[in-house]
């Protein structure tokens, strides 16, 4: 009884702490739904800022219309260069990169060991933390130059400029992401398939594989969200001339049709890119949610 | 007994296996390699063409066009710039919206909606968030064109990441740590303070270094929010006055302006920075790992 | 039976002198047997004794721990299987294996099955067909599944995983079996159904099985080993090595003193 006394307090001072601790969950539950809150202000404002240009213009002319002349006399509005653009030119960096990578990773989760594993994985790291830019520059004199030669066309700026570089940038999600998957993998499915007289070669592509599919899966779809999204190392080697896509011609990405027009525009230009920034930011969230489908299925964590 | 069992002699094994054995080996060394030789390609191109141009005039003045003369000091001024006002206002947000999904939140809805928008957060290409942080810093919040602008919407691209981190290390806090603390009568906001929040430092660090690394590559986001001036400013003053990063600056020098020297100085510099902070950030992940599992002896034991 | 009859007539597996070590741990200590044809052969002994180091040494499956050095020489059908010359996946496809927790591949059942065959070069279907309809029967489990062939295999009770992993083993015709305590992670009802599979199978196969039950073995198996730290102490007939065994340790540890 005696300590009594100092466990209870006051019913005033235990009304006051308990506001304090109210006060202070508020807080912390605001700090929680600022992304939320970034989400919402993101989708709201191009939403806002997008639907006009695609009324003024009309939809099918904006998305459909194969000419894109904003700075003529009588400007023309049409984005499907830059749609077709970016949807080559991500498959292409897919249709190059997703092999290397899924091999290297295979290699780096299942075979390399000790100093081969360190190096490789710090290659990898490396290749992340590549700033866009400087992929760029050095596509912009390596490649783009090297392009013109070999296949002897008057400018190498182009798509296959593009596909190369930013095959080359997403090659470390997927690595990773597929690394992550395929070390996932139980043991004892792979002992069990060596146990059955499979090589541990044959185990690996025929066992683990199989098992990480899902996380393998999200890995190229992580680099597809990574690819289409990509604007300055494009930039820097694409030409940026509102083109229907081919391989040796200059292009305009959806994301380079911003930034390439951006600074100086006003009006319905200005609108218009706005508009395409809507149409990007569509194909993003449709990643995004095979993204999330291949993670919850694969059960890996996005790095 | 002995006849009959030479199949299993090494030489027997399926010419088919040991095609498919073969071809997934060569494979799977040539994707590795090339994962390799790209990186150490472009590392020697970038310092082989960038070196040569460093000098300490470079680094120490600002550009000039009359004489014509690049410096850029500025540019790594509001690099600096930039990189403490995303990480001020970064941390306490970022960790305070992993405390309230770690600590605070019981609702599992409410925790999936928020980490359903870190997710899309961190999938949203940097050229919308910087239309979208034109739009809302610059233009809404009349921030017009400056490095606060820029670092704000830094803020918010990174916002995901540094979550992660510091919710990471809140998981690798003992429950039995909290338990203690609650057990003393300490009331939970003066328990995440006291024992939660140290320990989850080390995630706030390694969320800080990966930032930084992601805020000195960055340059689509900061095109249009924190502009591409050159002009050289005291902190305060530089936050409210556009500049040009390191990244940007080099965009500048190389597509607009054909100084492809500087463009490759600042590119050594950059490759310097990245990949130094990106080793820091892969150190301290393994540092602070060891240092949990020697710190928490007792919880390991369990496991 | 007679075991020593048995070892006489028939020795499929005999090892002579095995050592293993982990690193500076000697996990196996100069262990030589004679393991007979077409019977059960259970191993037995406390946790880290050494009996499961012995059965993944019988297919080389400790090739794959790093750590583990090995020393002297087992023989299949008179054939050393560290012969440098040795096809290991040869050996396995030989000596196949069942595992403590059941392992079925994230595949449908069907693909489980055919793993195996698969590996090995067959192709046609016909074939895979009749080999995935023989291994299930021989498994005791083609009545459980027959529909469901198509069925992811994680989606089968436990009992039924493992005997789908039998099946699985079964499936590229092995000699010999070795069990590393199957039925330690199932009920008691699975337990029984996958110990009548076992005196099933020892018509045609020879099964080498660790177990922690003691009952177990003696319910199944012919000849009964017993290892205590690394060391072979007994090696016998079971029914002898139940009801009077020749060495204090062997007789202490079925009579449940330790272990």
């Amino acid at each position: 009884m005696i300590g009594e006394r100092e466990i209870t307090v006051t019913a005033q001072e235990s009304a006051r702490r308990k506001r304090i601790e109210r006060i202070i969950h508020g807080i912390f539950l605001m700090l929680g739904l600022i992304t939320v809150g970034c989400v919402l202000l993101i989708t709201i404002y191009l939403v806002i800022s997008g639907i006009p240009a695609m009324r003024t213009i009309g939809l099918k002319e904006f998305l459909f219309g194969q000419k894109w002349a904003s700075t003529a006399a009588e400007p023309k509005y049409g984005i499907l260069p830059f749609i077709l653009t970016s949807i080559y030119g991500t498959a292409g960096a897919i249709v190059l990169g997703v092999p290397i990578g899924f091999f290297a990773a295979v290699y780096i989760a299942k075979i390399a060991k000790g100093r081969i594993r360190w190096l490789l994985q710090s290659a990898v790291g490396m290749l992340a933390g590549v700033p866009s830019v400087v992929y760029g520059l050095v596509g912009m004199m390596v490649l783009v130059p090297g392009i013109r030669k070999l296949f002897k066309v008057p400018d190498g700026a182009s798509l296959l400029a593009s596909i190369i570089v930013l095959a080359v940038m997403i090659l470390p999600s997927i690595i990773k992401v597929s690394v992550t998957a395929l070390e996932a993998v139980p043991q004892e499915y792979e002992e069990a398939s060596l146990a059955m007289g499979a090589t541990p070669i044959e185990t690996y592509f025929r066992v683990s594989v199989p098992a990480a599919k899902s996380g393998i899966a999200a890995a190229v779809v992580l680099g597809v969200g990574r690819a289409i999204g990509e604007a300055m190392a494009v930039m820097m080697v694409a030409g940026n001339a509102p083109n229907m896509p081919s391989l040796f011609e200059s292009v305009r990405f959806l994301t380079t049709a911003v930034a390439s027009e951006m600074s100086y525009s006003s009006g319905l230009q200005r609108q218009a890119l706005f508009s395409i920034a809507l149409v990007l930011y569509f194909f993003i969230m449709l990643i995004n949610a095979a993204l999330n489908f291949f993670l919850k299925r694969g059960n890996v964590k996005q790095s | 007994m002995q006849q009959g069992e030479n199949d299993m002699k090494k030489n027997q094994l399926p010419v088919r296996r040991r095609a498919y054995i073969g071809t997934m080996k060569t494979t799977m060394w040539i994707s590795a390699l090339i994962t390799c030789a790209l990186i150490i390609g472009i590392i020697v191109y970038v310092f082989a063409k960038g070196i040569p141009f460093i000098s300490w005039d470079l680094l120490s003045t600002s550009p000039t066009y009359i004489p014509p003369h690049i410096g850029i000091l500025p540019d790594i001024m509001n690099t600096i710039y930039i990189v403490i006002a995303s990480l001020v206002v970064m941390v306490p947000l970022g960790a305070g919206a992993a405390v309230y999904l770690e600590e605070y939140a019981t609702n599992q809805k409410v925790v999936a909606v928020i980490e359903y928008a870190a997710e899309t957060l961190s999938g949203i290409p940097s050229i919308i968030y910087g239309l979208v942080g034109m739009l809302f810093f610059c233009e809404f919040a009349g921030l017009k064109t400056s490095i606060l602008a820029g670092a704000l919407t830094l803020v918010i691209m990174n916002l995901p990441s540094i979550m992660r981190t510091t919710q990471e290390s809140l998981k690798t806090v003992p429950q039995s740590y909290r338990e203690g603390a609650f057990a003393l009568g300490a009331g939970k906001w003066r328990v995440i303070r006291t024992v939660v929040l140290p320990g989850c430092v080390d995630g706030i660090i390694t969320g800080c270094v990966l930032a930084t690394g992601r805020i000195l590559g960055e340059s689509a986001a900061l095109l249009f929010t924190a502009g591409f001036a050159h002009a050289l400013n005291p902190f305060f003053e530089g936050l409210m006055s556009p500049g040009a990063t390191l990244t940007v600056a080099l965009y500048v020098y190389a597509k607009e302006q054909g100084e492809f020297g500087a463009a490759f100085a600042i590119a050594a510099i950059l490759m310097v920075l990245t990949l130094g902070i990106n080793s820091l950030a892969m150190w301290l992940e393994s540092h602070f790992k060891k240092m949990r599992e020697q710190g928490y002896p007792q919880e390991k034991s369990k496991e | 039976m007679n075991v020593e009859d048995k070892q006489k007539s028939d020795t499929i597996i005999s090892t002579k002198d095995l050592n293993v070590w982990y690193d500076d741990f000697q996990a196996l200590i100069d262990v030589s047997m004679e393991i007979p044809e077409k019977s059960i052969t259970a191993l037995i002994g406390p946790s880290g004794c050494g009996k499961s180091t012995f059965l993944r040494t019988l297919n080389r499956m400790n090739d794959l721990i790093d750590c583990a050095k090995t020393t002297g020489s087992v023989f299949y059908r008179g054939q050393d299987i560290f012969d440098p010359s040795m096809e290991v996946s040869e050996l396995r496809r030989h000596i196949g294996m069942v595992f403590q927790k059941p392992n079925p591949f994230p595949m449908s059942v069907y693909d489980n099955v055919a793993y195996g065959p698969r590996t090995h070069g067959t192709k046609s279907r016909a074939k895979l067909d009749d080999i995935v309809e023989r291994s299930l029967r021989g498994a005791a489990i083609w009545d459980e599944v027959r529909d469901k062939l198509r069925q992811n295999a994680l989606g089968l009770s436990g009992g039924q995983q493992q005997r789908l992993c039998i099946a699985r083993a079964l499936a590229v015709q092995p000699d010999v079996l070795l069990m590393d305590e199957p039925t330690s992670a199932l009920d008691p009802i699975s337990t029984t159904k996958i110990e009548e599979l076992i005196l099933q199978l020892k018509e045609n196969y020879t099964i080498i099985i660790v177990t922690h039950n003691m009952q177990q073995a003696l319910r199944i198996s012919d000849g009964t080993a017993f290892f205590l730290l690394g060391d072979l102490i007994e090696y016998g007939s079971t029914d002898i090595i139940f009801s009077t065994p020749s060495d204090k340790r062997t007789e202490d540890y079925i009579t449940g003193r330790f272990g």
